[in-house]
């Protein structure tokens, strides 16, 4: 089995962030990339004592951390297993991630530690039901964090590169199953122009990715309601700022806005959306479509119910909507006459916190709230975070290829053995959206070209 | 009245490229086989064109020879022309391809089926089947005979309630005038099997006197012309060329003022018809910015005048055909003698099949070739030789055989048949195989021969021949390694003019060989002590040197694959029970009856976490 590594601690801004790593290469893994003060190898001391020291990428400091090494198979795992703790903290943690994972190993998949420690023989056989349950809830976890970075700029640029890299293939295998069609040659120098096209747009993409858009990432939060139920206005109540358009006509906020917050520890990314209701205003139709698609794609739900109406329709099928996810109701407008029929609410959604936007009341108590929930409930650690790290995997492992691509093309090698690594790239960069290259491939040939007898 | 009229291990129903392999692998493994025709005169028949192999088919007829099928063999007994497609694209995508004597082909066949052993050939039609008391299957003739026996292939081809479409008219028929299997098609839906309609197409067949040559381009084969098979030590000589004519904007013209009166066009034709061989009138409509298209004829055989028209299939009416080919160059006055058709049938989805081609849910009960949902000749013998195989060894009660995607393309088109299913007829091509640079048409002998002999369908005398082979091949890997060229100014002078930096001390063999501008022959000047090897051999030391890199990387992700199909899934499980899969990949692998973890994997819709939850589960069950 490959070695993996994730990070296992939920997010926040301080205290520690632990970076696991499972398998049997994890200590050679380790020793690549941190540097103990004393001068010794995690591969040489023993298991269950800790180093002090320091992660680098390349020359470059990344973190003071401290490594603490477990041998296979007195692990959680039942594997070799180290854990750096590093300083808590998103950018950094996530840095850490990064070095462990260019230094050879893979990112866990959604309940791989659990998987291994089962299978390792670590849990108890009448424990696999629970481990299985874990798993297919961290993989719904991955899958709506997914869904959610399909809006980002990192997926739309890769698919560009994959589309351009498809057509080529296409193109190739077209000319390669179909010798005696007029199929526009394929020149080398052709293949060569998109590989160095596709090999500089993705170096780009991880550089800049690299930069800066981690650390404004958070926990992608939506706050949802009935049209003026008040959602700019705990929006801006927690940014701190005017940023949706406040009025009392309902319907005024007709697309999502977003704004990143800390609330107490927690980092947030708050996305104000259109009032869900039924409608035939054909844009504002798009606003509560856009609502519900961003709503099964975030990672924490705060919704909004009016204290001086009684519940809807509308509202009725929000509560359904968000029931099974990590969610909060805040019943907003305490300074009107309670007509809400609360039972409903608590029934199915665990927190519940009164305020008045309006009046700035309670706004601690719903972040103390928030926090708890944030920090405590069965969240998934990383969210957003890995579903990007995996992408920065899918793209790192195309640049592999692509480089071996380069290579092959460089030495004169046939175009057959420069597709194989063609195809593995597009392969990557379709790991997110769960196709494969090969289809995508064939289905491109028959559209594209006109091959037959 | 019926009557029993006989008592069989196998029985075949079909005598096309799929029926044949099957039968004689059958045959030839000890079991009682017959094979059933609907006419004899018409087994081993190409009712398409009249060649065999192509790219990724010419893998197949390679492979199918290795393990001991008949397809390569005879394609060489019956060659006109020989051509390795794609040379100078890589060894991945070398293809081999052959010209053949239609009805020579279909003779020799027949004749080598009357030849075998422990096989009957009898032309009945069969009209029902069922399962008797006695657990075996009994199959009724039209005459009302009665056959019982061990298992069943079905591989019907285009006959299964074919019907043929030309224009405005349409009847009941299977290919080439004979008649189609009316009755079967019933029956095997009252047995329980799910059908569907699939159609195909041809060109139409013209006399060569009445075409104008004089200004063609010409296609000649390859000189020396190389077999298929690993028996066939000489072909001797090519004995026909080719020609390529083009469409021009009349032809278009013509299609489309008539394009209402095509049966695809006007909504007759049900079935969906294959992507990859589009019928010109679909060409012309779908890619309409495209000015001209090409196309080939093909000489029929030595004996007849009938020339086929590759590139042409069309369903448009008789007199619609003839108007369009005489706007052709070279084919103003052509004379039709066959018209172009389309013609409809049906089949299975490949889903209800295992990787054995035995139907889940019909102990016994195998299918092979179009029936399956493929299309394409070398497709259906792949099929037909491992059905024809695994219901052997079923009835002498032995371990089934099964060839993975990292073994062959015969096996990456089953797994892609049984795990994938599909929309439209199957056709291999190099992009569907993952493992290409190892699969290639040069090694199909080291890949699949010590299987074939295994099963027990190698010869003695081909066995011997193939370990001398494979010694001959290690002495010659000696050979280059310690080889040590002198830094001569002929070696130099060699080196340059192929672009590539000259020496300036000794040099190994092998090392120069790595160098993608160096082969063998280039350095026949300067290797003066080579062996008179088979040139076969030198082809396959070469690529492995050269692709070395690569090869080795495919071997390492055939080695991930491998691990995860050796776990084994259960095969009577409902997957709605296990907790934690997702609805989708419980759905998906409840139809799909995956067969071990690797082909779950491959499912579309089964996620890695799907997989993860499916792993726990197996050690649970343990």
């Amino acid at each position: 089995m490959s070695t993996v590594t994730a990070i296992s601690t939920a997010q926040g801004q301080g205290g520690i962030g632990v970076i696991r790593i499972s398998g049997e290469k994890s200590f050679e893994i380790t020793d690549k990339i941190f540097k103990s003060a004393s001068g010794k190898k995690i591969a040489d001391i023993k298991g269950y004592t800790a180093l002090f020291g320091y992660i680098y990428r390349n020359n470059e400091k990344i973190d003071e951390v401290v490594v603490l090494k477990y041998v296979a198979p007195r692990s959680f795992t039942g594997e070799n297993v180290v854990e750096i703790s590093c300083h808590g903290g998103m950018f950094i943690t996530r840095e850490v991630l990064k070095c462990v994972i260019d230094a050879g190993a893979t990112l866990a998949q959604p309940g791989e530690f659990t998987k291994r420690a089962y299978l390792n023989g670590k849990m108890d056989l009448t424990e696999a039901e629970s481990v299985m349950d874990i798993i297919s809830a961290q993989s719904r976890d991955a899958v709506r964090s997914a869904m959610y970075v399909k809006e980002g700029a990192l997926y739309k640029k890769s698919m560009e590169i994959k589309d351009l890299l498809l057509n080529k293939t296409a193109h190739l295998s077209a000319w390669a199953d179909y010798p005696e069609e007029d199929i526009p040659e394929v020149t080398t120098e052709s293949v060569k122009d998109a590989v160095e096209k596709s090999i500089k747009t993705l170096e780009k993409l991880l550089s800049t990715y690299d930069a800066g858009q981690v650390i404004k990432e958070g926990i992608d939060t939506v706050i949802a309601g009935r049209p003026n139920a008040g959602k700019s206005t705990l929006m801006n109540l927690l940014a701190g700022r005017e940023k949706s358009i406040v009025t009392s006509v309902a319907g005024t906020t007709r697309d999502v806005v977003e704004d990143t917050v800390l609330v107490g520890n927690v980092l947030l990314k708050l996305s104000d959306t259109a009032g869900i209701r039924e409608t035939d205003n054909e844009i504002e139709k798009i606003g509560v479509q856009k609502t519900m698609e961003k709503i099964h794609s975030c990672g924490l739900v705060i919704a909004l119910f009016d204290n001086s109406e009684e519940l809807t329709e509308e509202d009725i099928k929000l509560i359904d909507e968000i029931k099974d996810m990590p969610s909060i109701a805040v019943i907003n407008k305490t300074d009107l006459e309670n007509k809400i029929n609360i039972e409903y609410i608590k029934d199915n959604i665990k927190h519940l916190v009164y305020i008045s936007a309006k009046n700035e009341e309670n706004i601690e108590e719903l972040k103390k709230v928030i926090e708890k929930v944030a920090g405590t409930e069965n969240f998934d650690p990383s969210g957003g975070i890995i579903a990007n790290e995996r992408q920065r995997n899918a793209i790192k492992n195309a640049l592999d290829n692509l480089f071996e691509a380069k290579t092959a093309l460089d030495m004169g090698l046939t175009l057959d053995a420069v597709t194989v690594s063609l195809q593995e790239t597009i392969d990557y960069l379709l790991e997110l959206t769960g196709e494969r290259a090969s289809e995508e491939i064939v289905d491109s040939v028959f559209h594209n070209f006109c091959v037959g007898k | 009245m019926s009557y029993l009229a006989g008592e069989y291990d196998v029985a075949v129903i079909g005598a096309g490229h799929a029926g044949i392999e099957s039968a004689l692998a059958s045959a030839r493994l000890g079991c009682k086989t017959i094979i059933f025709t609907i006419n004899n005169d018409a087994v081993g028949n190409c009712p398409c064109n009249p060649s065999i192999g192509g790219t990724a088919k010419g893998h197949l007829v390679r492979e199918i020879d290795a393990l001991g099928g008949e397809m390569g063999r005879t394609a060489d007994e019956c060659f006109l022309q020989m051509r390795m497609l794609n040379r100078g694209k890589g060894p991945a995508v070398h293809s081999l391809r052959a010209q053949i004597d239609r009805r020579k082909y279909a003779d020799t066949m027949k004749h080598k089926l009357e030849l075998q052993e422990n096989l009957v050939l009898r032309q009945a039609e069969i009209v029902d089947i069922k399962k008797n008391d006695e657990d075996l299957w009994e199959l009724k003739s039209r005459m009302d005979a009665i056959f019982t026996t061990k298992a069943v292939i079905i591989a019907t081809g285009t006959y299964l309630g074919g019907k043929i479409f030309v224009g405005d008219t349409s009847y009941e028929s299977g290919p080439d005038g004979i008649f189609p299997a009316k009755f079967l098609g019933q029956s095997l839906k009252n047995l329980g099997l799910k059908l569907r309609r699939f159609k195909t197409g041809t060109p139409a067949r013209v006399l060569r006197s009445s075409i104008d040559f004089t200004e063609l381009e010409v296609q000649e084969g390859d000189e020396p012309p190389v077999p298929f098979s690993y028996d066939t030590e000489s072909l001797g000589e090519n004995k026909v060329v080719c020609h390529i004519s083009w469409t021009n904007d009349k032809t278009k013209q013509i299609i489309l003022d008539n394009i209402e009166r095509s049966p695809l066009y006007g909504g007759k034709i049900e079935g969906v018809g294959p992507r990859y061989c589009p019928s010109i009138e679909d060409k012309i409509v779908r890619f309409s910015n495209k000015e001209r298209h090409q196309l080939f004829i093909e000489p029929c055989g030595l004996d007849t005048e009938e020339m086929y028209l590759q590139g042409m299939s069309s369903s448009l009416p008789e007199e619609v055909q003839t108007a369009f080919y005489h706007s052709i160059k070279g084919l103003e006055n052509v004379e039709i003698m066959r018209p172009a058709y389309a013609i409809e049938y049906d089949c299975i989805d490949p889903l209800q099949i295992d990787s054995t081609l035995e139907f889940r849910d019909f102990k016994g009960l195998y299918g092979a070739g179009q029936f399956n949902g493929s299309s394409g000749y070398e497709e259906a013998a792949a099929q037909g030789l491992i059905a024809g195989i695994n219901a052997a060894l079923k009835v002498q009660g032995k371990e089934p055989f099964i060839l993975d995607r990292a073994s062959s393309y015969i096996g990456t088109l089953i797994d892609d048949l049984v795990t994938k299913g599909c929309n439209d007829p199957y056709r291999m091509m190099t992009s569907r195989s993952e493992y290409r640079l190892i699969l290639r048409q040069d090694n199909a002998d080291v890949r699949l021969t010590p299987l074939g002999r295994e099963i027990g369908l190698i010869s003695d005398g081909r066995w011997e021949r193939y370990l001398k082979k494979q010694e001959l091949k290690k002495e010659e890997y000696k050979r280059i390694k310690s080889t040590v060229f002198a830094p001569t100014d002929e070696l130099n002078n060699i080196l340059v003019s192929r672009e590539t930096s000259p020496v300036e001390t000794g040099v190994r063999m092998i090392d120069l060989l790595k160098r993608p501008q160096i082969n063998y022959e280039c350095l026949t000047p300067v290797d003066v002590d080579r062996p008179d090897l088979d040139r076969n051999i030198f082809e396959q030391v070469e690529i492995e040197i050269k692709y070395e890199g690569y090869i080795n990387k495919q071997l390492e992700q055939v080695e991930k694959m491998r691990k995860l199909e050796k776990k084994k899934l259960p095969k009577d499980v409902d997957y709605t029970t296990v907790t934690g899969l997702r609805l989708e990949a419980q759905e998906k692998l409840n139809k799909v009856m995956p067969e071990n973890i690797g082909q779950a994997s491959r499912i579309s819709g089964v996620s890695p976490a799907d997989i993860s939850v499916l792993l726990i589960w197996l050690s649970q069950k343990r």
